[in-house]
């Protein structure tokens, strides 16, 4: 391997171990949840509150996100610098649009009384799934500026291996997405 | 352009059938509780084992754990998942039994010689 | 809202009030700044300190000033010691001691959360970054910036909970804060949240750091260097940094959710509103068992190194001494519940901890007994090093079964939170870690500084801290069986305890004594040093790399970097009498400095003072400073140079005039 290449495969390592961290701060969440979600304090329910169809949408947008950005990469690789952009782009904005239904689902929520500071269940049902979404609003921004960069400099080796570092990253919240998807939304509509 | 390229990279099949797969198994798990074809334990393993199974289609299609160049990559992730099922699994167990233990009715039938840890 | 109230949330002048206790500490606190800050002025060293230390890449220097920080904690700790010891020898009947109640808790408090996150968290980091990247053959870490970054927000901590001196009040809630006392609803002060933010951006360090280490030794280790031919001390760090790398994330998550019940009105540790306060112990726990093991496996693998070389012979057992630290960082995340046995788990939860617990204690039995067999029939030296090995041998032990002991549940329900229970935890964290860093400290000093210690005086603090040790602990074992339970800042005479208090005290200052001894010997070593220069780059007639270099090793550490093909590889090619060929000097590639870590830190302390204070224009500041500084650094083209093979060779033949 050259200098420069294995200087990469050393970053992308360093990333993987900071993604697997993540992943063990995400398992606390999960686990208060888990303590957590049947503390209504004798208010409604996740059943009761939660809107399958509207879960089911941001599932696949963000699953589609997830397709795109590989897509993206397919290109990177190939030094295709506008079909680069293009499939970026698209991920961005269905990236920003899960991020807008959440947000709106949670504004929702607040606007009806049920609020992050009702109970135990909703505190770590906010904490949880709005952990989630800022990792979504640093992934956004990343990818803007990263963006940015493909279209002034086009796709040197630095820019590469960060839209890769991108790449792992959008892939690993899509897979946190699953858990989330199934261990609060499934499991309380059932 | 850098054909030495030593980071796993899929293809265009690899990705689609992922992508493919992935929403297969988030309808077949969404469906299986609005429709309520399962219902109580069964389900929640049924619906467990999906997620699984969609974790490892995206390892596998997406993140490409299998073709990563390093074997370190694989062997810390696993080892995650291990300490995950760890502090998941014992925090629910230790908490189940600490709720039942130190609720006051519990405590009062303890108090009460009715009942005993 | 009025101005004020905007500009600086809810400070106001009442958080300078304190009683005299405080000034004082605070009196000497600024004292010490301002003498420092003099005297870097008076000898015109600004630039130097920024371009040499402030701003620099070098794992060494990073090292270094780890090392100087966590020392200069380590005083105020003590200063914690005596104010406990002075309070508890004397609050007996109708005397209340020197303390207020509320004043004794935030010193308790104080006083374990510094000496575990800002000073022993703090040497480990230091010696870690002195001697991993040596001894693995490497240039610097995977992540040198990043490194920069760990030590500043170290730093950062630091400066977060030495604010909370002057300026407001320190948690009273013990080191780990437990709610229902932590809540709002109990705790309405600063206190709380300056404990929480402090560790809170500390960790996050830890973390980075641990990220750093871990990719460091699987990814940069010398050429033929496998994981089995590793030096044991290597070995025990990147153990070390697996347990960090998995159990931080977990203490991140639960200062967050805390700090989100107190900030946001939130309810996961309430006493009401559907919180559950066990959760929150439940969780700290699990971050902190492996943390004491985070803190003690480097020790362990620093005692590997000492022992080896101070009795001229191989580690004995290398491969089963991988082994047990390979079990006990997988056992340290299946003990946890230890910690809490008596919070009302049922017995079948808490005998599976329990037997756990005195599984783990195995394999550390199987390294006492290696290192033990490691200096049979090998040539012994004394020195400063291999004295605190041996100190640590008899009082881990003790230590050690004081553990075991209350492992067993039914045994814990008398002795958990008693003085049992303090002297066990003093025991290990003292007699296993610190002394372990202590050892390192003094063998591995020559290779960094380039002078050896005074052995003398380094003898003399070692027999005052273990027997001072002994002095001020072993009263507390008694007392903890007489019943006598921890935190208490009154007791009744009738108890008969005020004695064994009194001769706990004594030894406490005994240790004081012990570190005086310390600064002298490492004053009197700088005044002596032209007389003790480590000329050959080996004092100690090591066996591993970091001694083939020279004391103080050039910048970029090796000019070539090393091959080696055995364990102990410096000892093989000492034996082989094999001489070196002609090195071929190529250019080599060096990170630049860079003063963003200071930067970072700097906004990261903003951040954390305005969230205690509720000011939020300043915690947006400090949040937008944090992001564009990671802005401007990950835009720059300029974070790295190459060091010409002619200035290489420069360098390298300069070094061999000397020598």
């Amino acid at each position: 391997m050259t200098h420069e290449t294995e200087s990469q495969e050393v970053q992308k390592f360093g990333f993987w171990a900071y993604l697997m961290t993540d992943c063990v701060l995400f398992a606390s969440l999960f686990a208060t949840y888990a303590v957590l979600h049947n503390n209504t304090f004798g208010g409604p329910s996740g059943h009761d509150l939660f809107s399958m169809p509207y879960v089911l949408g941001e599932t696949f947008i963000l699953l589609v996100s997830s397709y795109t950005s590989g897509l993206a990469m397919l290109a990177v690789h190939k030094q295709a610098k506008n079909q680069a952009l293009a499939w970026l782009g698209t991920t961005f904005v269905l990236g920003a649009t899960f991020l807008i239904m959440e947000l709106h689902e949670f504004s929702s929520l607040i606007h009806d009384g049920h609020s992050f500071r009702t109970n135990g269940f909703l505190s770590s049902y906010f904490t949880l799934v709005g952990t989630h979404g800022l990792h979504i609003t640093f992934g956004l921004i990343w990818m803007a500026v990263l963006m940015v960069q493909v279209f002034k400099k086009g796709l040197p080796p630095k820019t590469t291996s960060r839209l890769t570092l991108l790449n792992m990253f959008w892939h690993f919240l899509d897979v946190i997405w699953i858990f989330i998807f199934t261990l609060v939304y499934l499991m309380a509509a059932r | 352009m850098n054909t030495e390229i030593t980071q796993a990279e899929g293809n265009l099949t690899s990705y689609t059938v992922g992508f493919v797969l992935s929403i297969l198994l988030t309808l077949a798990a969404y469906f299986s509780v609005t429709q309520h074809i399962f219902t109580g334990n069964a389900l929640i393993i049924f619906i467990a084992i999906l997620a699984l199974v969609q974790l490892v289609v995206q390892l596998f299609f997406f993140l490409h754990l299998n073709k990563m160049k390093s074997r370190w990559n694989a062997v810390i992730f696993w080892f995650m998942l291990l300490i995950v099922a760890i502090l998941v699994g014992g925090s629910l167990w230790i908490m189940k039994n600490l709720n039942y233990n130190m609720t006051p009715a519990q405590i009062n039938a303890y108090m009460n010689n009715q009942d005993s840890l | 809202m009025t101005l004020t109230h905007f500009l600086f949330g809810r400070l106001t002048l009442a958080a300078f009030q304190h009683d005299f206790i405080v000034y004082s500490g605070v009196f000497s606190m600024f004292g010490g700044i301002i003498t420092v800050l003099a005297v870097i002025t008076y000898f015109k060293r600004w630039k130097w300190l920024w371009t040499e230390w402030l701003t620099t890449t070098d794992h060494k220097k990073i090292g270094v000033m780890y090392i100087i920080v966590s020392f200069v904690m380590l005083l105020r700790g003590l200063v914690d010691v005596a104010l406990i010891r002075a309070q508890q020898a004397t609050s007996v009947g109708s005397s209340q001691g020197i303390l207020t109640p509320d004043h004794f808790q935030q010193i308790f408090s104080a006083h374990g959360t510094l000496m575990i996150f800002f000073v022993a968290m703090g040497l480990m980091f230091g010696l870690i970054n002195l001697v991993v990247p040596l001894q693995i053959g490497a240039r610097d870490v995977a992540f040198p910036f990043l490194n920069n970054v760990s030590f500043w927000l170290f730093f950062a901590g630091v400066v977060l909970i030495n604010i909370s001196l002057p300026i407001g009040d320190f948690s009273g809630a013990g080191w780990l804060a437990y709610p229902p006392l932590s809540e709002l609803q109990f705790s309405p002060g600063v206190g709380i949240d300056y404990w929480i933010w402090c560790l809170q951006i500390a960790g996050i360090g830890s973390l980075i750091s641990g990220i750093n280490f871990l990719v460091t030794i699987l990814k940069m280790r010398a050429k033929g260097m496998s994981l089995m031919k590793m030096p044991m001390f290597t070995w025990s760090v990147l153990c070390s940094m697996i347990l960090v790398v998995f159990a931080f994330p977990i203490l991140t998550v639960t200062l967050s959710l805390l700090a989100l019940d107190r900030t946001l009105g939130m309810h996961f540790f309430t006493s009401s509103f559907g919180g559950n306060a066990m959760m929150y112990v439940n969780l700290i726990w699990a971050w902190g068992h492996p943390e004491v093991y985070i803190l003690m496996l480097p020790a362990f693998g620093i005692f590997s190194e000492v022992v080896a070389t101070f009795s001229k012979k191989r580690l004995f057992g290398y491969a089963s001494m991988v082994w047990a630290l390979a079990a006990i960082t997988l056992l340290s995340f299946l003990v946890w519940l230890h910690h809490f046995f008596t919070m009302g788990a049922g017995a079948d939860v808490n005998a599976f901890f329990g037997i756990m617990t005195m599984v783990i204690a195995v394999p550390t039995g199987v390294k006492v007994f290696n290192w033990l067999f490691t200096m049979y029939k090998g040539r012994i030296t004394f020195a400063t090093p291999m004295l605190w090995f041996l100190g640590f041998v008899v009082l881990f032990t003790i230590g050690g079964v004081a553990g075991v002991m209350m492992g067993l549940p039914a045994v814990d329900f008398q002795l958990h939170n008693s003085l049992f229970l303090v002297a066990h935890f003093h025991t290990m964290i003292i007699g296993g870690a610190v002394f372990g860093y202590f050892a390192g400290i003094t063998y591995w000093f020559p290779k960094i500084t380039g002078f050896k210690l005074n052995e003398r005086w380094g003898v003399y603090a070692f027999w005052c801290w273990l027997i001072g040790f002994v002095v001020a602990f072993v009263p507390l074992y008694i007392l903890g069986i007489m019943g006598a339970t921890r935190r208490l800042d009154h007791y009744d005479p009738s108890q008969g305890w005020q004695g064994l208090f009194i001769v706990a005290g004594v030894g406490a200052a005994i240790i004081m004594v012990g570190v005086g001894f310390q600064i002298l010997q490492i004053v009197v070593s700088i005044f002596q040093r032209k007389q003790n220069l480590d000329l050959t780059g080996d004092p100690w007639d090591g066996r591993t790399l970091e001694w083939s270099t020279a004391s103080p090793p050039p910048f970029y550490n090796y000019a070539v970097l090393p091959e080696v093909s055995e364990r102990d590889p410096f000892w093989v090619q000492k034996q082989s009498g094999k001489t070196p060929e002609k090195p071929v000097y190529k250019d080599i590639h060096m990170p630049k400095n860079s003063p963003f870590g200071m930067f970072i830190a700097l906004f990261a302390v903003m951040f954390g003072f305005a969230i205690v204070w509720h000011i939020l224009w300043l915690a947006i500041v400090g949040i937008l400073g944090i992001m564009i500084c990671v802005a401007l650094r990950l835009s720059s083209d300029d974070t790295d140079y190459y060091v010409s093979a002619a200035e290489v060779a420069k360098i390298e033949t300069a070094r061999k005039v000397v020598a």
